[in-house]
C-alpha cells in the first residue's frame, strides 16, 4: 500500500513539474525566441512625435523681415475632463451659443475620442486669447496650445511670398511620404519654390503613450530623438518700400509692375493687380478667404507679372530696332516718311504721329514711336534678301527675339511662370494655309499680332538692352542663410547669359539715345525725373476679349518699360496697366515713380499728389462685373440643378437684384438704380472713400476695388487685424431685403 | 523546543510560512507596480488605504493575524467542524440565489452594504477540502469501492454545480482539481487518463479539420491494432475495445463537441475557448451572433484583446525584463485587469524570462514542499487535506499563468497570494495556515 502510494505521490509531483515545464517552454518562446512581441509592445506604447521647426524668415535687401513667424493659440478640449464648468461664460468668451458648444464637444469626442485633446476653436484672435488665458483655470478640460503661423508684417508681396497650406495627396505622393497628412507646405510663391530651404528639418521625439493614446511622458533620455533644425532664412533683392509703392500704384487696376536690378538680375519689386491681403490666408478665416479669392473672376491670386500675357505693343520697338541694326537692314540714319499711316501692305497701319519728319532717323522714330518705321523695319528684317525666303527670315527673327528673353520661360524662382508667345512659321502655316508673307504679320513689328510677352520678360529685355547684351536670370533670393547647398540652388542665377553680345555697343548706344529722347522729348515725357538720365519706351497695346460670346475690343493696355540711369543702369522697370489706354497716361508715370523711389530712396513732395491720384484711380475693366455675374449665377444654377435648392439662384433671377449686381455704380442709367441711389438709407455696396494718407504699411487698395458681386465682397471688407470670425453686420442693402422676401 | 512560546512554534514548518510571506510580498509589489502612477507619494499611497496596493498590504497583515490565530487553534477543531463547515459553505452558495448582486456578470456575489462583498463559490473550496479530507479519512470509508468514489466525487462537485448555476464556470472548474486528491487515495488512474484524453480530443477537434482528425484517429487505431496484433490473436476483446474507443472518439469529435458548442455552452464561452487556442470564432447563425454581441456589449474589449495584450506585455520582457516600474505595457494600462487576473504580466514584463522562472520556481517549491509535508502525515485527514491544498493551488497557478501566456482560455481565476483581492488572499492564506497547523500535530492521529 505504501509503495503504491509512494508511486502515486511521485506521479502527482511529475504532473506538477510537467505543467510548469510546459509553461516555462511557452515563456521561453514568448520572451526569448519571438521578436514579434517586443516590436508590438513598441508599437503599442511608443509614439513618434514630430517636432516642427520654425520656417525660415524672408528678408528684403535692407534686412527687414517681410515674411515672419508668429504664434497664435488654439483652444483645445479634452472631452472626458470637461466637468462642471460655466458653459455660458465660456460660450460668451468664445462667442458661440451653448448648442454650438455641445455640438463641438461631441464632434471632438467623435474625432479623437474623449481622452485626447482636440481643437475646439483654432487660431484665436489676440484679444480673445487674452480673455481666455485669464480665465482658463475655470474650465477644466480646456487648454490653450501654441500654433506657429506665418505673418506678413508689411502686408505686401502676397503673390511673391505665397502662402502655406496643408499638403494634399499629390504632394504626399511626390514627396515619397516625407510629408505626413496635416503638414504645412508652401503652396505658392517663394514659400513653394524654396520649400526645402524654408521648412528646415523635422525632428522626432519618442513619447510613451497609454492605452487611450494619451502621451504620458518622454521615452528614454533623448538619445533616440532627432532635434528639429530650423528653416533657413532667405535674403532677397526686394525693397519692401518699393514693393509697397508698386502695389499702391496698382490699386484698383489690373496689371503688373516688375523692377529689376540689371547688374544682377535681382528682382527689386514685383507687383500684380488686383492684389490680396497675404495675412488673410494665414489667420482663422483662411478657408473662407481663399474660397472668395478663388471665385473672384478678376483673379486676385494670379501673379500677372509672370503669368499675365500681353501684346508688347510699342515697347517691343527698341528690340526691333536692335535686330534691324544688327541684321544690317537699317542704319541709324535710316528714315521713313510717315504721315499717319503705313501703306506698305494692303491694309494701312495707323501711326499716332502725323507730322512730317517724325521718323526721319532711327532716334526720332523711337522717340516718337513711329509705327510705320517699325512695320517697315520688321518687313525688311524677315524679307532680308540674305535668307532668300520669308520663312527663314521669320525663323531668324524669332531666334533674335528669343535671345532677348521673350517667348520662353526665364526661370525665375517662382513656381508656374508663363513663357509668353513668339510665333514661328508653323503658327502661320496653320492659320493661313502656308500662304503668307511679311505683310500678313506686319503688326508684329509694333508688338501686336501673335506676339505675347509677360511683364517680367519685358523687364528682363530692358536689362539686356541696358547691359548692352547680357543678363542674369531674374530672381528674388540673394542668398540663403547658412546654406552649404547655395551652389546647387542659387548657382543658376549667378550665370551670366550673353545672348546678343555680338550686337555692337554703338548700335546699343543709338537705341539708348532714342529711348532717352522718349523720356526727354518723346511720348514718355510724363516719366521725366530731373537729375536722372532715364531711357524708356511707352507702349499702347490693342487687345480683345470674348465676353458673352462676342469679341470685345477693349481699351488699350498701357505699357511702359525703362531703365535708369543710362550709364551704369541700376534699375530696369516694366509696367503694364490693363485697359488703361495710352502708355504715357498711366504706365509711364507709374514707372517713373518706381525709378525715382528706388534711385532717390524717396519721392519728391510735388509727386505725392500724383501718386495719390494714380493710386486712387479705378481702372478695373467694366466687363469683369458682367463676367462675375455670369460665373456666380451659373454656379448658383448648377447648385440648384444638383441639389434642388433654389435659394442661391433666386437673387440672380430677381430683376432688381440683377440690375444691382450688374451695376457698375459709375453713372448707371438704369432708372431702377437711379431711384435706389436716391433712397435715404442707400450706401454703396463697397465703401468708396478716398485713399488714406500714404502711410507706409497700409494697403489703400484693400477697400477700393470695384467688383460688385456679392460673393467676393467679404474678402475686400476684411481689414488687417480683423475680427474675422465675427464679421461686421452686412451693409444694409435695400435690394437684399427684397431678395430675401422672394425666398420661400 | 522554544520555551517561551511552545504552543505555536512547536512542530511548525517555517519554510511554508516563509514561502507564503515571500509570495504575498511579491503580490503587494506587483500590484504596486501595476497601479502606481508617476508623481504619487509612495509612503502616503501605502498608508492611505485608498490605493489598491495599500489595501492589499492591509489584507496581507490581516491574513498574517488570522494565520497566527489558526496556529493557536487545536488541530482537532478542524476535523470536528469539517462537515459543519461544508454544510455552511453549501448554505452560503444557496444563499446567493435569493440575495445575489443585481449587477450583470457578478451574480455569484453577495454584497453587504457597499464596502464588503462575498463570493461563496470562491470561499467554498476551503470547506470542500476539509470535508473531503474528513470523508476519506473515515475508518468506515473504503475508497476502493466505486460507491465511496462516487460519494467523494459528489462532495467535490456539488459546489461546482452550484457555481455553474451562478454563471461562474471558471470557479467551478477548480473543484475538478480534487480528483488529484482522490487519485492519491486510490482512484483508478484510468479516470485521470480518460479525462485527460478527452480534453486533448476536444482541443484537437477545435484545432483540426474534422476529416483530418478522423483520419488521424483511424491511423492511431490501425497502428494500435498492428502493434497489438499478437495479443489480438489471443483475445478478440482487445480488438473490440480498440474499435469501440475509435468509434467513441470519432463520435465525440464529429457530433458531441459541435452539439455541445451549439446547444450547451453559451456563445461567449465558446468564443473564449476559441480565443485561447488562437482561432477566430465564427458564429453559426444570426441568433448566435446576436447573443454573442449582447454578451459583449457591456465589456469594452473582448478576451482576444486581453490575451493579445498580455502576450505582448510578457513577450516584451525579454530575458531579464525592463525592471520594476519600467514596463511600458503594464504601466500604461494596455493589459486589462492586470491587478487581478493578469497580474503575471507585470512580473513577466518587469523581470523577464529569468524573473518569471524564479517566480514559478517559488511556486513549484511551495507545491513540492506541500506534497512532501503531505507524505509525512500519519493521519489520513491531514494528508488528504494537504493534497487538497496542493491541488487547488496547482490548478489556480497553472490555469492563471497559462491564461496569461495564451495556453488556456480566459477564465477569471486569481493567481494565489499575488492577485489583488481580499477574499482570494484570505482564503488561500487560511488554507495554508490550517495545513501548517495540522502538520505541526503530525504525530497525532486525527479522525
Amino acid at each position: 500500500m505504501s509503495v503504491f502510494n509512494q508511486s502515486r505521490s511521485n506521479i502527482i509531483r511529475l504532473i506538477f513539474a510537467g505543467m510548469f515545464l510546459i509553461i516555462a517552454a511557452q515563456l521561453f518562446h514568448l520572451q526569448i525566441i519571438s521578436k514579434k512581441y517586443k516590436q508590438q509592445a513598441q508599437e503599442n506604447a511608443l509614439f513618434r512625435k514630430s517636432i516642427y521647426p520654425s520656417r525660415g524668415i524672408i528678408y528684403d535687401r535692407k534686412g527687414r523681415a517681410i515674411l515672419n513667424n508668429t504664434i497664435l493659440y488654439d483652444l483645445m478640449v479634452t472631452p472626458a475632463q470637461v466637468k462642471n464648468i460655466d458653459t455660458a461664460y465660456l460660450c460668451q468668451l468664445v462667442g458661440i451659443d451653448t448648442a454650438e458648444f455641445r455640438s463641438r464637444v461631441l464632434d471632438a469626442k467623435a474625432k479623437n475620442g474623449p481622452f485626447r485633446p482636440t481643437i475646439f476653436e483654432d487660431l484665436l484672435p489676440p484679444e480673445m486669447y487674452a480673455r481666455l488665458e485669464e480665465n482658463i483655470w475655470r474650465f477644466p478640460g480646456f487648454n490653450l496650445q501654441e500654433r506657429p503661423i506665418r505673418v506678413y508684417p508689411y502686408n505686401a508681396a502676397a503673390h511673391i511670398m505665397g502662402y502655406v497650406g496643408e499638403v494634399d495627396s499629390a504632394i504626399l505622393r511626390r514627396s515619397n511620404n516625407y510629408y505626413q497628412l496635416g503638414d504645412y507646405v508652401g503652396r505658392s510663391g517663394l514659400e513653394q519654390y524654396y520649400e526645402r530651404q524654408l521648412m528646415g528639418q523635422r525632428g522626432i521625439e519618442f513619447w510613451l503613450k497609454d492605452n487611450k493614446n494619451r502621451l504620458v511622458r518622454k521615452y528614454g533620455n533623448k538619445d533616440l530623438d532627432t532635434p528639429a533644425i530650423a528653416g533657413k532664412n532667405l535674403h532677397t533683392y526686394m525693397d519692401i518700400e518699393l514693393q509697397q509703392l508698386a502695389e499702391r500704384l496698382l490699386a484698383g487696376k489690373t496689371g503688373a509692375i516688375v523692377a529689376l536690378e540689371p547688374s544682377t538680375g535681382g528682382i527689386l519689386a514685383m507687383a500684380s493687380g488686383p492684389n490680396y491681403d497675404p495675412n488673410s490666408l494665414t489667420g482663422p478665416d483662411k478657408q473662407t478667404n481663399y474660397a472668395h479669392l478663388a471665385l473672384d473672376v478678376a483673379g486676385p491670386m494670379l501673379n500677372r507679372a509672370i503669368k499675365g500675357q500681353y501684346p508688347a505693343g510699342s515697347t517691343y520697338k527698341p528690340i526691333g530696332a536692335l535686330i534691324g541694326l544688327d541684321e544690317g537692314v537699317i542704319t541709324p540714319a535710316s528714315g521713313i516718311s510717315c504721315l499717319g499711316n503705313y501703306y506698305g501692305c494692303n491694309r494701312p497701319v495707323k501711326c499716332d504721329e502725323h507730322w512730317a519728319g517724325h521718323a526721319a532717323n532711327l532716334r526720332l522714330a523711337i522717340a516718337n514711336s513711329c509705327n510705320s518705321f517699325f512695320c517697315n523695319t520688321f518687313r525688311l528684317t524677315i524679307d532680308n534678301p540674305e535668307y532668300h525666303s520669308v520663312r527663314k527670315g521669320l525663323t531668324r527673327w524669332k531666334e533674335y527675339v528669343n535671345a532677348f528673353g521673350l517667348g520662353h520661360r526665364l526661370g525665375v524662382d517662382l513656381p508656374s511662370e508663363d513663357g509668353g508667345n513668339i510665333p514661328d512659321t508653323t503658327a502661320y502655316d496653320k492659320d493661313y494655309n502656308r500662304s503668307w508673307n511679311s505683310c500678313t504679320m506686319v503688326t508684329m513689328g509694333i508688338g501686336q499680332d501673335k506676339m505675347n510677352v509677360t511683364p517680367l520678360q519685358m523687364a528682363n529685355a530692358m536689362c539686356i538692352v541696358a547691359n548692352k547684351g547680357y543678363y542674369y536670370t531674374p530672381h528674388f533670393v540673394k542668398d540663403i542663410e547658412g546654406a552649404a547647398e547655395e551652389d546647387t540652388v542659387l548657382n543658376r542665377y549667378h550665370i551670366k547669359h550673353e545672348p546678343v553680345t555680338h550686337i555692337s555697343n554703338d548700335v546699343f548706344e543709338v537705341v539708348h539715345s532714342g529711348m532717352q529722347d522718349v523720356i526727354e522729348a518723346g511720348t514718355g515725357r510724363s516719366a521725366r525725373i530731373p537729375g536722372i538720365t532715364m531711357c524708356g519706351k511707352t507702349g499702347t497695346a490693342e487687345n480683345k476679349r470674348v465676353v458673352d460670346r462676342r469679341v470685345l475690343k477693349l481699351r488699350n493696355h498701357s505699357w511702359f518699360v525703362c531703365f535708369a540711369p543710362r550709364v551704369n543702369p541700376k534699375i530696369a522697370v516694366a509696367v503694364v496697366v490693363e485697359n488703361g489706354g495710352y502708355g504715357a497716361t498711366w504706365a509711364a508715370p507709374i514707372g517713373s515713380f518706381i525709378v525715382e523711389k528706388y534711385l532717390n530712396d524717396t519721392l519728391r513732395n510735388e509727386r505725392l499728389a500724383d501718386v495719390n491720384r494714380i493710386a486712387g484711380q479705378n481702372l478695373m475693366p467694366k466687363f469683369l462685373v458682367r463676367v462675375q455675374f455670369l460665373t456666380d449665377s451659373t454656379r448658383a444654377a448648377d447648385w440648384t440643378r444638383q441639389t434642388g435648392d433654389s435659394s442661391r439662384v433666386l437673387k440672380y433671377l430677381d430683376r432688381a437684384n440683377r440690375a444691382f449686381l450688374l451695376d457698375t455704380s459709375e453713372g448707371s442709367k438704369n432708372p431702377l438704380m437711379q431711384n435706389i441711389r436716391k433712397m435715404p438709407g442707400y450706401k454703396p455696396l463697397l465703401p468708396r472713400t478716398a485713399p488714406a494718407a500714404p502711410a507706409s504699411g497700409q494697403r489703400p487698395d484693400s477697400s477700393r476695388r470695384t467688383s460688385l458681386a456679392k460673393d467676393t465682397q467679404a474678402v475686400r471688407r476684411k481689414t488687417d487685424t480683423g475680427v474675422p470670425r465675427h464679421p461686421a453686420p452686412p451693409i444694409s442693402q435695400p435690394t437684399d431685403q427684397k431678395g430675401d422676401s422672394t425666398q420661400p | 523546543m522554544n520555551q517561551r512560546n511552545p504552543t505555536i512554534s512547536k512542530g511548525v514548518d517555517w519554510s511554508l510560512v516563509w514561502i507564503w510571506f515571500i509570495l504575498c510580498a511579491i503580490g503587494v509589489t506587483s500590484i504596486f507596480a501595476a497601479s502606481y502612477h508617476e508623481g504619487e507619494n509612495v509612503i502616503q499611497g501605502f498608508i492611505s488605504l485608498k490605493t489598491d496596493y495599500s489595501r492589499q498590504l492591509l489584507f496581507f497583515v490581516i491574513a498574517g493575524i488570522i494565520g497566527t490565530f489558526i496556529l493557536l487553534t487545536d488541530s482537532k477543531f478542524f476535523t470536528a467542524t469539517a462537515n459543519l463547515g461544508y454544510a455552511f459553505g453549501i448554505f452560503l452558495l444557496l444563499l446567493v440565489f435569493p440575495f445575489h448582486s443585481r449587477v450583470k456578470g457578478t451574480e455569484s456575489i453577495i454584497r453587504f452594504g457597499s464596502a464588503f462583498q462575498l463570493q461563496p463559490a470562491d470561499l467554498c473550496k476551503l470547506f470542500v477540502n476539509l470535508a473531503l479530507a474528513k470523508y476519506l479519512s473515515r475508518v468506515e470509508t473504503n475508497f476502493t469501492r466505486p460507491r465511496s468514489q462516487l460519494i467523494a466525487a459528489a462532495i467535490a462537485l456539488t459546489p461546482a454545480m452550484l457555481s455553474i448555476m451562478q454563471k461562474e464556470t471558471g470557479l467551478s472548474l477548480v473543484y475538478f482539481s480534487f480528483f488529484l486528491v482522490m487519485f492519491r487515495e486510490g482512484l483508478p488512474p484510468s479516470v485521470l487518463v480518460i479525462g485527460f484524453s478527452f480534453a486533448v480530443l476536444v482541443v484537437a477537434t477545435l484545432l483540426l479539420e474534422p476529416n483530418t482528425l478522423a483520419i488521424i484517429l483511424t491511423a492511431i487505431a490501425l497502428l494500435a491494432i498492428y502493434i497489438l496484433r499478437r495479443q489480438i490473436k489471443r483475445s478478440r476483446s482487445i480488438l473490440f475495445l480498440i474499435v469501440g474507443i475509435w468509434f467513441v472518439c470519432v463520435g465525440v469529435q464529429r457530433f458531441v463537441v459541435p452539439f455541445a458548442f451549439d446547444h450547451v455552452f453559451k456563445p461567449y464561452q465558446v468564443k473564449r475557448i476559441y480565443d485561447a487556442i488562437g482561432k477566430d470564432y465564427v458564429p453559426k447563425d444570426r441568433a448566435t451572433e446576436a447573443a454573442l454581441e449582447s454578451e459583449q456589449k457591456g465589456k469594452k474589449k473582448d478576451n482576444n484583446y486581453n490575451v493579445k495584450q498580455s502576450k505582448i506585455a510578457i513577450g516584451s520582457g525579454g530575458l531579464i525584463g525592463k525592471g520594476l516600474l519600467k514596463g511600458t505595457q503594464t504601466r500604461y494600462d494596455f493589459v486589462p485587469e492586470q491587478k487581478t487576473d493578469f497580474i503575471f504580466c507585470t512580473i513577466g514584463e518587469g523581470f523577464g524570462f529569468v524573473g518569471s522562472i524564479i517566480f514559478l520556481g517559488i511556486y513549484i517549491l511551495l507545491l513540492m514542499r506541500i506534497v512532501s509535508v503531505a507524505e509525512r502525515q500519519r493521519s489520513v485527514f491531514s494528508r488528504c487535506y494537504a493534497y487538497g491544498v496542493a491541488s487547488v493551488l496547482f490548478f489556480h497557478i497553472v490555469i492563471n499563468v497559462c491564461m496569461t501566456v495564451g495556453l488556456a482560455p480566459v477564465i477569471g481565476i486569481p493567481l494565489p497570494f499575488i492577485s489583488y483581492g481580499g477574499t482570494s488572499l484570505l482564503t488561500f492564506s487560511v488554507m495554508l495556515f490550517i495545513l501548517v497547523r495540522l502538520d505541526a500535530d503530525r504525530q497525532m492521529v486525527l479522525r
